[in-house]
């Protein structure tokens, strides 16, 4: 089953990737620019029986490895949900 | 004390800090291999700089599940030392033994330089040879040294005493220019709540000789020997 | 009855028209054939076409090389070796080579630039040798060009990435910007390691059935006809679209194998190793054996591949990184095995040495590739292309000629009479027409604009980005790891310590387009010489050089006659000064849309101190330290740094002569420098090149931890006006600090050889820098113009 993560830092961690980025968008022109985080997508595919159980197992990853959750907020979109 | 020097994968600054303890200091030094978990009777566990399993996720992830940080995690319960260097800093802040976490450079680029570093708390096992206030100066070598925690949880950080090392310009003001990576408070370097684990970004184990450096790393590691 | 290799289902038919899509001419088409005895396969006819590749057979410049001397006093390599090696005394060997990644990083910098940082790196493990230090050499256009702060920010950014996280620190290097490099930037990469004597590897696979050993990265399709082919055409519209083929490096994989290769050889049970690069598995392979008469036969279908489906030719062409080929003794490979499996290092056997003399590739059963080694290797094409000079007026005057220059002066004349001895005779003919060493240097002004002020010309030059801090890019490397390093970047010559001996050594790489334009042979041999001052600034003496030689089209002649007089340049240096020449690369078609870059070939020079602790900073130490200057040749500011800021574009070509060199004077200088070192009489040395005088005093000031100011009094020097001395070039000035008890010593020793000595000033302990009634400036405000030259026009912050 496809999993799509979205790991982004957490509101009010510092972000100076994020930073940069608005910055040059601003400069480029772009005035509506505003907020600009920058984070990971990670793509997997998990063997599941279902969508619940795919969801449930690759939260736990994101927990133990792929999302530092002291600085980082996750977002899962499982296939078929 | 018997101390041991860790070998991740991707890890860099291992043999430099072999160096520095065994030949420098003349120390008694394991070199530990992340696949074992046996620390070899080793006292205190120093995690060294690098790029552990090529922090292809994110600094220090990977490493925190190697074999060998069980029994670091282990030593550090029962109250032995660990100290992370760098990238070790980032391992263990990976494994929860540290506080916050270590993010991309303001600048984001890689800085290699020297910093001037002011004592905050001289009352650890760290840095029991200095004053609070003392200067040392150290290099970085670092593209994810920006120390960042939780917002409430900075101010308790601070409060505790956690926090042993700030940059800090030549006149020992922390001042914006002087905080080469932009890491909240100017924090260089913090201990946990028991103080016994430390984690610090800059390199103790590339100043311990005077024609390489300077020996103010040397006042750390000392530091290590005497608070034991 | 032989087998015969096979043509597989849904390959193209090979045709003559096929093989100039792959860059062959028809003649060698032809000569393909020939060998074979019929047509080529396709996976032949892409075997041929890398291996034949200007790239890897040295088509046009291999009769050339064999002109410069290799041999020395302690050089423990021939040449064909992976590097060079020469003795540094107590059983240690310096092992070393610089590469040029010059058309990858145009196309991609960030990966063009890390992977040649790695390609470097496994040369020199290949020869055994542990890598210690990097050094690199970049060339790019003007920052104000389409595209050239994304190169500078993507190249600086990928020789971090990809030094930083292998543990080989980067402790030294140059970067310059001038138009000629806006279409077609130069990466030079270097690399040095240690070995022990007795341990070096080798690259012959000497032994008959040893198992052939794929260690590292599973081969994919990036980088097929990468370096082989980018590296042997001229640019056009097209080359953007050719970025899929650049490889993508992992340093991590790289330290991996760094640290296992070095483990697998101390088992003993490595014949022989060398790297996966350019051409991949077909070059390393047929190289391997090639070099030992042997042949060698692959099992194509053990290759570890990162996606299924890749065809015999993709894999044999794969330019993939992070891989090595090692040649087991027979029946120890299991040994070797062991060794990667600890590491988690990728490694299988795919092939056997045989005694045929043939290289072979079986896949799926079938024989697809069955070639006579030697058409590989040793009997690949070798021209001898037409060279010529550009400016048939000066030809008539008697300054250029066809083909070689060969105007090296007296002094030197036996020991070349006896290095051309033992040299096959060049095939352009020599000239003795010749007097340019002799000329004086002819000035050119500028005439459009306002003579600056010598204050205003100071602080325009310390803003130049060729002469400006490089602290922003050097300040992205790590050049601490493995801590060894003494004296970084930013100085003379970087100095390493050797962990356990009193010795250390010393590198630098240079290169001067500039000089190199006016005049290809001079300016080759002025960049020789420069580098090897930067060496004794230091404190230490050369022990070999390597070279990277950048040029254009080889096929336009007068290109080919930029590059034969570059050679004699070098050669006729390297024997004056008697330094050997170990290793090296040549680039060729650096030139897009017809537009050649300058000549530039760059040169690396690694030296030894007997005692490390006697080396030397660039830099001003003590308030009231005695200034001096010594002159090992004439002052010129034809093609300076002064002129490119004020007078007239000298980069065009033309015969604007450059100053003489005194080649016996600069070999003096080496000795003099070496030996005040050693003496321990001085504080200071700093070679006086890009910016000239003014701007060696400025940076002398300023190059410690405490800013410096100084206090001096010139003359004129060599018919210029005083103001133009400040800032005259010229391989002729170091400046010298020491303390006013030393004088007599220091004095003594360059005196006694011929050296024009002379006190000009005092080092001051308030910062500034005053120079006659010409320049009384502030060191605090020069420092600051000279620290933002480069990020100022980067949009850094520094």
């Amino acid at each position: 089953m496809r999993v799509e993560v979205f790991v982004t830092p957490k509101r009010g961690v510092l972000d100076p990737q994020g930073r940069a980025v608005e910055h040059s968008l601003l400069s480029l022109g772009f005035k509506q620019a505003r907020n600009v985080r920058v984070g990971k997508y990670i793509l997997l595919e998990v063997d599941a029986g279902s969508a619940a159980e795919a969801r449930r197992i690759v939260q736990h990853m994101c927990e133990r490895l792929l999302a530092n959750t002291v600085i980082e907020d996750y977002r899962l979109e499982v296939e078929g949900e | 004390m018997k101390w041991g020097v860790v070998t991740f994968p991707g890890s860099l600054d291992d043999r430099d800090v072999v160096w520095a303890l065994a030949d420098v200091m003349g120390q008694n030094v394991v070199s530990l291999w992340h696949k074992d978990e046996r620390l070899h009777g080793a006292e205190c566990v120093i995690l060294p700089g690098g790029f552990s399993y090529g922090d292809y996720l994110r600094c220090g992830a990977l490493a925190r599940f190697s074999p060998i940080m069980n029994s670091v995690a282990r030593l550090a319960e029962d109250g032995g030392i660990v100290v992370g260097i760098c990238n070790g800093f980032q391992v263990l802040c990976e494994a929860r033994l540290l506080p916050g976490a270590l993010t991309r450079n303001r600048s984001l680029s890689f800085i290699c330089d020297q910093v001037t570093l002011r004592v905050e708390n001289p009352s650890t096992r760290f840095t029991c040879l200095m004053n609070r206030g003392d200067l040392l100066r150290l290099p970085i070598k670092h593209g994810e040294g920006l120390y960042v925690a939780p917002e409430d949880e900075l101010p308790q950080l601070e409060e505790r005493g956690q926090v042993l090392l700030r940059y800090v310009s030549s006149a020992g003001e922390a001042t914006e220019e002087a905080n080469p990576n932009g890491s909240l408070n100017a924090i260089a370097a913090v201990a946990n709540e028991t103080f016994n684990v430390f984690g610090l970004m800059p390199h103790p184990e590339h100043a311990v000789e005077a024609g390489l450096g300077g020996t103010d790393g040397l006042r750390l590691f000392n530091s290590l020997l005497r608070g034991v | 009855m032989a087998e015969r290799a096979l043509r597989l289902a849904g390959e193209p038919e090979v045709t003559p028209a096929l093989a100039q899509e792959h860059g062959l001419t028809v003649d060698e088409y032809a000569m393909i054939e020939h060998w074979l005895g019929r047509a080529p396969t396709f996976t032949e006819l892409g075997v041929f076409s890398v291996m034949w590749s200007e790239h890897c057979s040295y088509k046009s410049s291999r009769r050339y090389l064999k002109l410069l001397p290799s041999r020395g006093a302690g050089v423990a390599t021939a040449s064909g070796e992976n590097a060079g090696a020469v003795a540094i005394g107590d059983g240690y060997l310096a092992v070393f080579k610089i590469e040029s990644h010059n058309h990858p990083s145009y196309v991609e910098p960030y990966q063009g630039a890390a992977t040649g940082v790695g390609g470097i790196i496994r040369d020199v493990l290949a020869m055994g040798a542990r890598p210690v230090a990097s050094l690199n050499s970049l060339r790019f256009g003007t920052l104000d060009y389409p595209r050239m702060t994304y190169l500078v920010h993507g190249v600086v950014g990928g020789i971090g990435g990809y030094g930083n996280c292998v543990g080989v620190p980067t402790v030294g290097g140059e970067v310059g910007f001038h138009p000629a490099y806006n279409k077609n930037i130069l990466v030079n990469a270097f690399c040095l390691g240690l070995a022990r004597e007795g341990e070096l590897a080798s690259a012959a696979a000497w032994v008959v059935g040893a198992p052939v050993i794929y260690v590292g990265s599973a081969t994919g399709r990036d980088g097929i006809h990468g370096a082989s082919l980018l590296a042997s055409a001229e640019f056009d519209a097209g080359s953007e679209s050719k970025r899929p083929t650049v490889q993508v490096g992992d340093p991590f994989a790289e330290k991996l194998l760094i640290e296992a290769s070095l483990e697998a050889l101390k088992t003993g049970a490595v014949a022989a190793l060398q790297d996966m690069g350019a051409a991949g598995l077909t070059s390393s392979s047929s190289e391997m054996a090639g070099r030992s008469g042997l042949g060698v036969e692959l099992d194509l279908d053990r290759v570890p591949l990162r996606e299924p489906g890749l065809s015999p030719y993709e894999i044999l062409l794969s330019e993939s990184q992070e891989r090595m080929l090692f040649v087991a003794y027979p029946g120890r490979e299991n040994e070797l095995l062991t060794v990667f499996e600890k590491w988690d290092v990728n490694a299988c056997i795919v092939g056997r040495i045989t005694n045929e003399a043939r290289w072979r590739a079986r896949w799926a059963g079938k024989l697809v590739a069955d070639i006579p080694i030697r058409a590989l290797t040793i009997d690949a094409p070798s021209y001898d292309r037409p060279a010529k000079s550009p400016v048939p007026k000066c030809a008539a005057e008697g300054q250029w000629c066809e083909g070689g220059a060969a105007r090296a002066r007296s002094a030197n004349d036996e020991r070349q009479s006896s290095a051309r001895s033992e040299a096959p005779p060049l095939a352009a003919e020599p000239c003795d027409c010749a007097p340019s060493l002799g000329q004086e240097a002819r000035l050119t002004g500028a005439p459009s604009q306002r003579r600056p002020s010598p204050a205003e010309a100071l602080r325009a030059l310390l803003d130049s980005p060729n002469v400006g801090s490089k602290r922003w890019v050097y300040r992205q490397y790590d050049h601490l790891v493995q801590s060894n390093t003494v004296m970084g970047p930013g100085g003379d010559a970087a100095v390493l310590r050797i962990k356990g001996l009193k010795r250390g050594l010393a590198l630098t790489v240079d290169s001067n387009p500039l000089a190199c334009a006016a005049d290809p042979y001079i300016g080759a041999v002025s960049t020789v010489c420069e580098a090897a001052r930067n060496i004794a600034c230091v404190g230490a003496r050369p022990l070999g050089i390597s070279d990277c030689l950048n040029y254009g089209n080889p096929e336009r002649p007068e290109i080919m006659w930029q590059f034969v007089c570059g050679v004699e340049g070098i050669r006729d240096a390297a024997l004056a000064l008697g330094i050997p020449v170990v290793s090296g690369n040549v680039s060729f078609y650096n030139e897009t849309e017809g537009q050649a870059i300058a000549p530039t070939p760059t040169i690396a020079i690694v030296g030894l101190l007997d005692d490390v602790s006697k080396r030397i900073s660039s830099f001003f130490k003590f308030a009231d330290d005695v200034i001096a200057l010594v002159k090992c040749g004439t002052l010129s500011l034809a093609a300076s740094e002064y002129e490119l800021l004020f007078g007239r574009e000298q980069i065009a070509g033309g015969c604007d002569k450059l100053a003489p060199i005194e080649l016996g004077l600069q070999k003096a200088l080496l000795e003099a420098m070496a030996q005040a070192a050693e003496r321990g009489l001085l504080n200071s040395a700093h070679d006086v090149s890009s910016g000239g005088l003014a701007v060696a005093l400025a940076e002398a000031c300023f190059g410690g931890e405490t800013l410096m100011g100084a206090e001096v009094t010139i003359r004129r020097l060599d018919g210029l006006d005083l103001e133009r001395s400040l800032f005259a070039e010229g391989t002729s000035l170091v400046v010298l600090s020491f303390p006013s008890s030393h004088r007599i010593d220091v004095e003594g020793i360059f005196a006694r050889r011929g050296l024009p000595f002379e006190v000009v000033g005092r080092v001051s302990a308030a910062p500034r820098l005053k120079i006659g009634t010409m320049i009384d400036e502030d060191c605090r405000a020069l420092l600051a113009v000279y620290e933002r030259a480069l990020p100022g026009r980067l949009g850094e912050n520094g």
